[in-house]
């Protein structure tokens, strides 16, 4: 009896483990693949030049520049009003009624398929305010699609930081937002930080809230102004590998690469802060 | 002066803090906007239930039903594909794993939450779609499979950090408890520890069916792209998402099709409100 | 004399549990209150009441009132109520600066930009609290550096510099060792020519020590208030008489 359940638990255990290599070694897979068939297309040309004879050869600069202009443009909006946000909820309405709402609508606001955002984007931005297709569509959609990102990383941050540096700071007669400015806020800029960062890699990785607000399928110079269409790396992927035939694999795994280091590159380093003012921690 | 200021502040965080709620009722209120107008065109029956969809047919006809039936049968094979294999995985982090191997793999799991689905749709395109074509011997890989396999994998990240939290909530008392009595680990795992989370993990794989059903780019990229009544799973078929992303370039502003593709928008919403707040009731039960 | 504070008919909540009963009594200007009882009496409850730090707990009610220097706490801009009374908190909690900054904290937030006044008030602070010599070489080191005594000084100090009536003291010795415990008594003591002190404590030596009245709390209610040497000597009621001799606690 003992040992047959033994034996019971020995098969359960492969097959979870069995279970766990099925993620985890594709997610290997996909790196590995993607370094290895990208990294060998990787040259300053490729990267500085505008793409030529329809997408089939030059380089992806346009979409480099276009996707940073975006992600710039979505940060400078979903920063101020999540951070705000994230203090509201951290500081002000604890427990109340509208605090349960307001977490509601962040987690719906969050669930909210992009796809959905870009009808969004195009009816708000484009058409209603009549922006167009530009650049400052693109990135005030994008900016409202990661603003559950930054809110609920940056009240994380918050609610880490003491309630006792709160209750000396109000002891000393200091009024509650000179508390937040001068000892709750600063001590809370790592956590804020990374929830930025996870944002802007987030923003620079989707394509369907762009499809209708900024993309430009094929434009091989810079955008001009906040007005102006823009291409972007994840769009650039999706329309050479779907919609124009015959180009050179070497380009598609390029831009593949080029767009995974971006996103990865900006998860990294919001790790990096994240354990370095960890280990820092005076508290 | 100080305090006017003070006084200007607060009111400026507090219009912040209920963004959100305005953010939600805004986007909403505008996919209503430009997508109710399809109703003076067909009923809302004929619209879910319509059996064919040729926006650009003159008359156009505007049944969503191959669509919902398109995403019904990639998310129910993602489902099938993801649930236990995201559970189990989320059970072998939370119990099994040493706790170095186990950073590792959360590691791993995060990272694949990272990789934009616009890559996984081009990675998927390059290996998973061959692959089906050949094992099926099928004139072409873009499948359902395909698109359920790929979204079975994108929800992961999803199901088992969700899962995971659950399982590690669980208190700890517990698993004592059923270890002082001579249950094996895995008997305390299967009698003791699952139920105790069931309500956690039920909320992780509604969220991860929300991600699914949501997912976009992959999906337009791997399924085929076929809006007709899909018959088997081994055939293209095209999802809710995938239409939008797809004929929205070519939409007339203030058209039929426009409208039709933004009422497309309005059911998505809705099966996503729904997801949502469904799950977090589940989670906070369970608090 | 003007009474500082008038307690009349006090009853505290927090959510359903009742934290203070009808307490009624009054604080005397420029003596040491020792406020002793066991813990969970409603000691700290009672203390925090008198600055208002009762409000940021969720579920707080009150009923009855609090009279500081005649006027209904309610009544006083909170700011400027906390101002006036100040606190020394269970455990040293220097806030995550630099010495200097920790003392200079209160008077910046109050409105002081001179630096040569802002160095002369911390200067000061500093030195009624009695860790002056043995920081002045280092004020730009953080506060988290120094040892527990030394945090306890310099938060009594940084309560000093924005320049209360009273201070109140929440079991400020607790974390304490034997020598730093006695620095910050001696400190109290001297403090009571210019402040108000209301000293809540686990420690009945102490109360003993450095009180000039001492209030007995249990289970939220003000058992009994008198000299010290009355309440250690010839205690009116037995549960006092009970927990000073050690019986409970």
């Amino acid at each position: 009896m003992k040992k047959n359940s033994h034996r019971t638990q020995k098969i359960a255990f492969f097959f979870l483990f069995l279970a766990t290599l099925l993620i985890v070694v594709p997610v290997g897979l996909i790196v590995v693949m993607i370094i290895q068939k990208g990294l060998p297309a990787i040259n300053w040309q490729f990267l500085s030049d505008v793409p030529r004879q329809g997408m089939r050869a030059g380089g992806i600069f346009p979409a480099i520049i276009g996707t940073i202009y975006l992600v710039t443009g979505a940060i400078i909006f979903a920063l101020p009003i999540g951070l705000l946000a994230a203090i509201y909820l951290s500081e002000y309405s604890k427990d109340s009624m509208l605090n349960r709402l307001i977490k509601l609508a962040i987690v719906n606001l969050a669930g909210v398929p992009s796809v959905v955002y870009g009808l969004f984007g195009l009816a708000l931005f484009v058409i209603f305010f009549k922006f167009g297709a530009s650049i400052l569509s693109g990135s005030l959609t994008l900016g409202i699609m990661i603003l559950p990102i930054i809110i609920t990383t940056s009240r994380e941050a918050l609610e880490s930081v003491p309630q006792s540096f709160r209750e000396v700071s109000l002891s000393l007669g200091v009024s509650k937002w000179q508390t937040i400015r001068h000892i709750v806020l600063p001590n809370a800029i790592p956590g804020i930080l990374t929830g930025t960062i996870l944002g802007l890699g987030r923003a620079a990785g989707e394509t369907a809230p762009i499809l209708f607000t900024v993309a430009a399928f094929y434009l091989p110079q810079l955008p001009g102004s906040i007005f102006d269409q823009a291409m972007a790396l994840p769009y650039h992927l999706y329309v050479i590998s779907t919609q124009v035939p015959n180009v050179d694999e070497k380009i598609r795994y390029g831009t593949a690469f080029v767009l995974l280091a971006l996103v990865l590159f900006m998860n990294l380093v919001a790790i990096i802060i994240r354990y370095k003012f960890r280990k820092k921690k005076k508290w | 002066m100080r305090k006017f200021k003070e006084f200007i502040i607060e009111k400026l965080i507090l219009i912040c803090g209920i963004a959100s709620i305005f953010f939600v009722v805004l986007i909403f209120l505008f996919l209503l906007k430009e997508g109710l107008a399809v109703f003076n065109i067909v009923s809302p029956f004929q619209f879910l239930f319509g059996k064919s969809w040729y926006p650009i047919s003159e008359p156009p006809q505007l049944g969503i039903l191959p669509l919902i039936l398109g995403s019904l049968l990639v998310t129910l094979g993602a489902a099938i594909i993801s649930i236990p294999i995201g559970v189990g995985c989320a059970i072998y982090i939370a119990e099994v794993a040493l706790l170095k191997i186990k950073e590792i793999l959360k590691a791993g799991i995060a990272l694949l939450a990272d990789i934009p689905s616009v890559v996984l749709g081009f990675i998927g395109m390059v290996t998973l779609v061959p692959l089906v074509k050949n094992i099926f011997n099928l004139p072409t890989g873009l499948t359902a499979l395909s698109g359920s396999i790929m979204l079975a994998f994108m929800a992961m990240p999803t199901i088992v950090s969700i899962a995971e939290d659950a399982l590690y909530s669980v208190p700890k008392n517990y698993k004592e408890g059923a270890f002082a009595l001579g249950a094996t680990h895995w008997q305390t795992i299967y009698r003791v520890i699952l139920p105790a989370a069931s309500s956690g993990i039920l909320a992780a794989i509604m969220l991860g069916i929300g991600r699914v059903i949501g997912e976009t780019m992959a999906v337009m990229m791997i399924t085929g792209n076929a809006a007709v009544m899909p018959q088997s799973i081994l055939v293209p078929v095209r999802t809710l998402t995938a239409t939008i992303a797809a004929e929205m370039g070519e939409a007339v502003v203030g058209g039929e099709h426009y409208f039709a593709l933004f009422a497309i928008g309005i059911v998505l919403f809705i099966i996503s409100f729904a997801i949502n707040v469904t799950a977090d009731l589940f989670l906070h039960k369970r608090q | 004399m003007v009474i500082k504070f008038g307690i009349k008919d006090l009853n505290i909540w927090f959510g359903s549990t009742q934290a203070l009963k009808h307490v009624s009594m009054e604080v005397l200007p420029n003596e040491i209150l020792s406020v002793i009882g066991p813990s969970n009496s409603g000691k700290t409850t009672f203390l925090r009441m008198l600055n208002r730090l009762n409000d940021l707990n969720p579920g707080f009610r009150m009923s009855g009132e609090v009279i500081f220097e005649k006027e209904n706490v309610k009544k006083i801009d909170v700011e400027l109520l906390r101002r006036k009374i100040g606190m020394v908190f269970a455990l040293p909690l220097p806030l995550p600066l630099s010495i200097f900054e920790n003392v200079a904290y209160g008077v910046r937030m109050h409105g002081l930009a001179n630096k040569k006044r802002i160095a002369e008030k911390v200067e000061d602070a500093l030195k009624q609290g009695y860790l002056w010599d043995e920081v002045k070489d280092r004020m730009s080191e953080s506060a988290f550096k120094l040892s527990g005594g030394q945090q306890q000084r310099l938060c009594i100090a940084r309560t000093l510099a924005v320049e209360p009536d009273v201070i109140l003291f929440d079991e400020p010795c607790s974390g304490l060792d034997p020598i730093s415990t006695a620095k910050v008594e001696d400190a109290m003591v001297k403090l009571k020519e210019k402040y108000t002190i209301v000293l809540v404590t686990n420690n009945v030596k102490q109360a003993a020590r450095v009180g000039d009245r001492t209030a007995f709390f249990l289970s939220g209610e003000l058992i009994e208030l008198d000299k010290t040497e009355k309440i250690f000597t010839v205690p009116q009621d037995k549960r006092t008489d009970g927990y000073i001799r050690g019986k409970f606690g």
